[in-house]
């Protein structure tokens, strides 16, 4: 009877349960953020793993995104006559789309899937169950403080990639015009508004939240076996970059709305 | 440790600590998982004081039936009480109070391999009784690595461990907390024999010191030996037979008999 019952669970089905999962992990995750307890000193170590790992790789990617960015407008822009419009336009995209989507995709590859494999093995080795058993609160220890080290980590790699994207774009401005840093940086400041940063700062927030969040369903989640570890990594990876997207079309939307 | 050497040349039952309080009940307990029936009706009690061995194949859900007094899994069916409380009944809180008291010794081990071995001795004390004064921390870690025999390892990773060392790391974690319950899930499986032995005397050492009841699931008979004042055997999901060590091995069941050769 089971196991017929077990092959006939339609997809949907499935979606639902997940979806079901998925939220109550998250009130868990609000349950035990409020219940206080707060892990400082191993929230403080995440914060540290999670910058020091990104910030070599969100720096160098940002900074070719900077320059490429710039190469590749320019040839359009000077079509026009409006090759003084460039930093402005590579300012615009950068703060507002590149930064945020760029960093948030690579901290899915990389932290996202990082949690989710070591949150996985120690599934897998027991080491959660212990933590349990022993009366201790796994989810606090382990899933309060990632989550909320990525959603303020995130946003602080943003930052630091969106200085050197715009820093490459200055250094690809100069290969064929000249221009000073002080006027260059005079454009970009002009060019970029409260409405440009405020909604590109919050955003980033919900992609940090959704990098971790998604890391620790799945590897807090995984089944017993040693391939789940790898699977709880790679659906990690599928998941966040997905929600990144899904969330960047709601950030659209909602600054349309709000903003223009 | 000495002293308890002296007493294993001759074994001796601590059957004197035994009292008649019933600490943990299991009734007619059902798990299946999926389709796959694991315990079709188990029950079993567990007096206070009292070391009870439960022997059985590979795969016929020991770990399992004792996964369900600390609540890790819930049983489809029957009634599983500690202290006189039903488990499924619990919330959270409750659980949290039956887990200080209620020891678990994992058959992995389970270490925290992201901490070394003080700061996964200190996890439990810092967490669940919530001490932070360090000279007290430090005193009880070293207490109780001495007692599996292991200062020297204070300050190593896991992964530099062997795995005998491990699991008297395992063991160790768990004892920290005093448990009035020890539940031990495979205590000595993968180590030599005298390592085994020494855990074995040390199970015995800390039912006399500290009173507590232990389920001591093993497949090493002379563990069995050592330590237990009733067996039990499970097979098929039911348990098949009960005794002391000398009844069992006079079994006049060929099946029961085989475990003792
Ligand atoms: N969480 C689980 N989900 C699904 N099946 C499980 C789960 N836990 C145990 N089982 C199944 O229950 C059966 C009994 O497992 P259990 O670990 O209790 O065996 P065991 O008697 O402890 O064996 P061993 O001596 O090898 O440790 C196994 O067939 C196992 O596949
Ligand atoms: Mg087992």
């Amino acid at each position: 009877m089971a196991e017929v019952a077990e092959q006939e669970i339609p997809w949907w089905k499935k979606w639902l349960e997940e979806t079901g999962e998925q939220v109550s992990f998250l009130s868990g995750f609000f349950r035990n953020l409020f219940s206080g307890g707060f892990e400082w000193s191993e929230f403080v170590r995440q914060c540290y793993e999670i910058g020091y790992k990104s910030f070599t790789l969100v720096g160098i990617t940002s900074f070719i995104m900077g320059v490429v960015l710039t190469l590749q407008s320019r040839p359009t822009l000077v079509k026009f006559g409006a090759n003084s419009m460039l930093p402005l336009m590579v300012c615009v995209s950068i703060i507002r789309e590149i930064g945020p989507v760029i960093t948030a995709i690579i901290c899915a590859g990389k932290i996202s899937s990082g949690i989710g494999a070591e949150l996985g093995s120690m599934k897998v080795t027991e080491q959660i169950d212990a933590m349990e058993v022993s009366g201790a609160n796994p989810m606090q220890y382990l899933v309060v403080t990632r989550i909320l080290a990525t959603t303020l980590m995130i946003p602080l790699l943003t930052l630091m990639g969106d200085v050197l994207g715009l820093f490459g774009g200055f250094l690809a401005v100069n290969l064929s015009d000249h221009m000073s840093w002080m006027l260059y940086f005079n454009k970009c400041v002009n060019s970029v508004g409260f409405t440009d940063l405020l909604p590109a700062i919050i955003k980033t927030v919900f992609f940090g939240f959704a990098v971790g969040f998604i890391g620790c369903y799945k590897g807090y989640n995984s089944n017993k076996g040693t391939e789940s570890v790898g699977i709880a990594a790679n659906s990690a990876v599928v998941s966040a970059s997905l929600w990144i997207f899904f969330l960047d079309v709601v950030a659209v939307q909602i600054t349309q709305l709000l903003f223009y | 440790m000495e002293e308890i050497k002296q007493d294993i040349k001759q074994p001796q039952k601590a059957s004197e600590t035994k009292t008649d309080e019933v600490v943990v009940e299991l009734k007619d307990i059902k798990k299946a998982f999926g389709s796959k029936v694991v315990l079709k009706k188990v029950s079993l009690t567990l007096k206070r004081g009292e070391n009870l061995v439960i022997l059985g194949r590979s795969g016929q859900g020991k770990s399992v039936a004792i996964k369900g007094i600390v609540g890790m899994l819930t049983p489809d069916e029957g009634s599983l009480k500690v202290f006189g409380d039903e488990v499924a009944n619990m919330d959270e809180k409750q659980l949290k109070t039956l887990r200080t008291k209620v020891g678990f010794l994992f058959q992995s081990g389970a270490l925290y391999d992201s901490m070394s071995v003080r700061e996964n001795l200190e996890f439990p004390l810092t967490r669940v009784l919530k001490i932070h004064d360090q000279q007290d921390l430090d005193k009880r870690v070293e207490e109780v690595l001495s007692s599996v025999g292991l200062k020297d390892a204070i300050d190593k990773m896991p992964s530099d461990l062997s795995g005998g060392m491990r699991k008297r790391v395992g063991l160790a974690r768990t004892l920290i907390l005093k448990p009035e319950i020890m539940l031990y899930d495979e205590p000595t499986t993968g180590l030599d024999p005298i390592t085994s032995r020494e855990i074995s005397e040390l199970i015995l050492e800390m039912q006399k010191k500290y009173k507590t009841s232990s389920i001591i699931i093993t497949h090493d008979m002379e563990c069995a030996k050592i330590t237990s004042d009733r067996l039990i055997v499970l097979n098929d999901g039911e348990f098949v037979a009960e005794g002391t060590y000398q009844e069992l091995e006079k079994s006049d069941k060929e099946f029961i008999r085989s475990f003792f050769k």
